[in-house]
């Protein structure tokens, strides 16, 4: 599997993560190493075989009750918050 | 004996015959890490005065005759465990002014145990790494040659207690991140099955194979920690609701008769040689303890890195998804809009490797190719699974190397991503297949420690700690410290 750089820019973009021109060559490199390795799992024979969906045989997702199990702590959460404004998170305009 | 030298039983024992107040043995720490640690960078921060006040603590309620197997052991927390008022940084810059808002359920737990917080400990960003180099603080040194790597990702937790800066560490393992470093700076580490162990506040990498345990010289030392950190959480949804077996009367167990199976695939071209050859030894001396040693073939463990490189970056590329530049973390500064605001806070915060990993897991879940990639990787998956099950059908315990050569230089295998993940090739099965692990110290290669790993069936750990205690009577590769640490 060989990306090209629109790939891999098209990749970043989805994944929401600048990356410089100078970094560019080295992701179109590695990421289609990294593609061409996983491709021996298709040697693997899967055709009746059931995808993984939990490590531990028989084990589900475990629900809680939707009930109120937390005290609100909006102030100490917020003290990591790079810009907060009236207890809301502050962002560029999104709306115009 | 040097305090720093005792196991954690013998330093419990200390405590309790007053030979040496909680305090005191902080204090001794403390120095130790203030000497060292600049040479190694095990830590990324120290905390004294939380230790301080953790021995007072501990030291009051012994005097009040209400001391536990712990109260007053030191230990140092890998920084991917939440810390409450202290920063937690998993290695990243993008955590670099994060200071948690509560404690992870193995802090709490362990600190209800009774245990002294040194500090929080070096690693991989993210827990994304074999050597402890892609941390945003520089890479950790392994204490027995500075200028070899200590494993990874909890390398900081390897290298502490190598060169007994702390007794014990926390450490998580996601695709050997316990085991690997354990073995390549000659100590234990426990690697619990998948649900065994909180993952509440422990800070996601790949959260179907993410598992905290444990980094010490001893599996003695391993039980007495894993003990208090096993059992039932329910603020982690995968914590599995079973009973937690007594682990620490467990390693009295005898071995006479426990049936250990020796992993062809294991012992494939890749192996150095040497390392190869002690791993044969160590299996042998547990034949001598009475264990009976058959050869078992799991035909499909080949095909483990390559799942586990679809798999954990398609997680990986999930639950970072989170760090927005918004409600904490790194933020870049002046954003033209919301789309500048994301990309270029994730794009400056997070190191080369973490962002390779994102894009590798967006690329193998985007349209068009989640069957191709992830779908196909979960069904190998199965098939390992299946493979591990049907040898758990005819041993009780599976062993090999741990990793597949001694410690490496820093800086050898950085460039290249497919060989530094090669270094896990023994242990992400354990991960893939939700099963607990361990690995040992088994002697050494031109002055650097080797590592045998023993792997067991789900919630079998009682069964990997008597196997490595009855080892560990027999050999004194765990009780071996750089001469510089002595």
């Amino acid at each position: 599997m060989s990306l090209t750089r629109r790939d891999v820019e098209g990749i970043a973009h989805l994944a929401r993560l600048e990356i410089t021109e100078g970094e560019l060559p080295v992701y179109v490199d590695s990421l289609s190493k990294i593609l061409s390795f996983v491709e021996q799992l298709n040697a693997a024979q899967t055709a009746s075989v059931e995808p993984m969906a939990h490590p531990l045989e028989g084990e589900v997702q475990r629900l809680r009750a939707d009930e109120v199990s937390e005290r609100d702590a909006h102030l100490k959460y917020q003290a990591n918050a790079p810009l907060v404004s009236a207890a809301l998170y502050v962002v560029p305009k999104v709306i115009e | 004996m040097s305090i720093h030298l005792r196991s954690v039983a013998e330093l419990a024992a200390g405590l309790q015959s007053r030979e040496f107040s909680a305090v005191e043995l902080a204090r001794h720490f403390l120095a130790r890490i203030d000497k060292e640690n600049g040479a190694l960078n095990a830590f990324v921060t120290v905390t004294p005065e939380r230790a301080l006040a953790d021995a007072a603590r501990a030291d009051a309620v012994r005097a009040a005759g209400k001391a536990g197997p712990l109260t007053g052991i030191p230990l140092a927390h890998k920084d991917i465990f939440c810390t409450d008022g202290i920063k937690t940084s998993c290695g990243s810059k993008m955590l670099d002014n994060f200071v948690a808002p509560y404690d992870a359920t193995v802090v709490a737990r362990l600190g209800a145990a009774g245990t002294v917080m040194l500090g929080k400990t070096n690693m991989d960003e993210f827990a994304m790494g074999s050597s402890n180099e892609t941390s945003y603080y520089g890479p950790v040194r392994n204490p027995w040659d500075r200028s070899k790597v200590p494993g990874g990702s909890s390398g900081g937790s390897a290298a502490a207690v190598a060169a007994r800066l702390a007794p014990v560490a926390t450490g998580t393992d996601t695709g050997g991140s316990i085991r690997q470093p354990a073995a390549l700076v000659g100590i234990s580490g426990l690697k619990p099955t998948y649900g065994r162990v909180s993952r509440y506040g422990m800070i996601a990498f790949a959260s179907s194979l993410d598992q905290a345990g444990i980094l010490a010289p001893s599996a003695e030392d391993c039980a007495l920690l894993f003990a208090a950190m096993a059992g039932f959480d329910e603020r982690d949804s995968t914590s599995v609701d079973a009973p937690v077996p007594d682990y620490v009367a467990a390693l009295g167990a005898p071995l006479k008769g426990l049936r250990i199976g020796v992993l062809k695939e294991f012992f494939s071209e890749g192996l150095d040689s040497a390392t190869g050859a002690l791993v044969e030894a160590g299996i042998a001396q547990l034949r001598a303890l009475g264990a009976e040693i058959a050869a078992v073939s799991c035909p499909n463990l080949p095909l483990s890195v390559p799942t586990y490189y679809v798999v954990a970056p398609a997680e990986c590329s999930s639950n970072l998804s989170r760090f927005d530049g918004v409600r904490f973390g790194h933020r870049c500064e002046r954003p033209r809009d919301l789309m500048d605001l994301y990309k270029r806070s994730r794009g400056e915060g997070f190191g080369a490797e973490v962002k390779r990993r994102i894009m590798t897991g967006t690329y193998v879940l985007s349209a068009g190719y989640y069957d191709a990639y992830y779908l196909k990787a979960q069904k190998v998956r199965s098939l390992i699974t299946a493979d591990f099950r049907r040898a758990f059908a005819e041993v009780d315990l599976l062993a090999g190397p741990t990793s597949p050569t001694p410690a490496f230089a820093i800086g050898a295998k950085v460039d290249d991503p497919i060989t530094m993940y090669l270094n896990d090739i023994y242990t992400i099965g354990a991960n893939l297949a939700g099963l607990p692990a361990m690995s040992v110290p088994c002697g050494f290669v031109g002055g650097l420690p080797v590592g045998l790993q023993l792997i067991g069936p789900h919630f079998g750990e009682a069964r990997l700690l008597t196997a490595a205690h009855a080892y560990q009577r027999e050999t004194d590769f765990h009780r071996r410290v750089p001469a510089a640490y002595a």
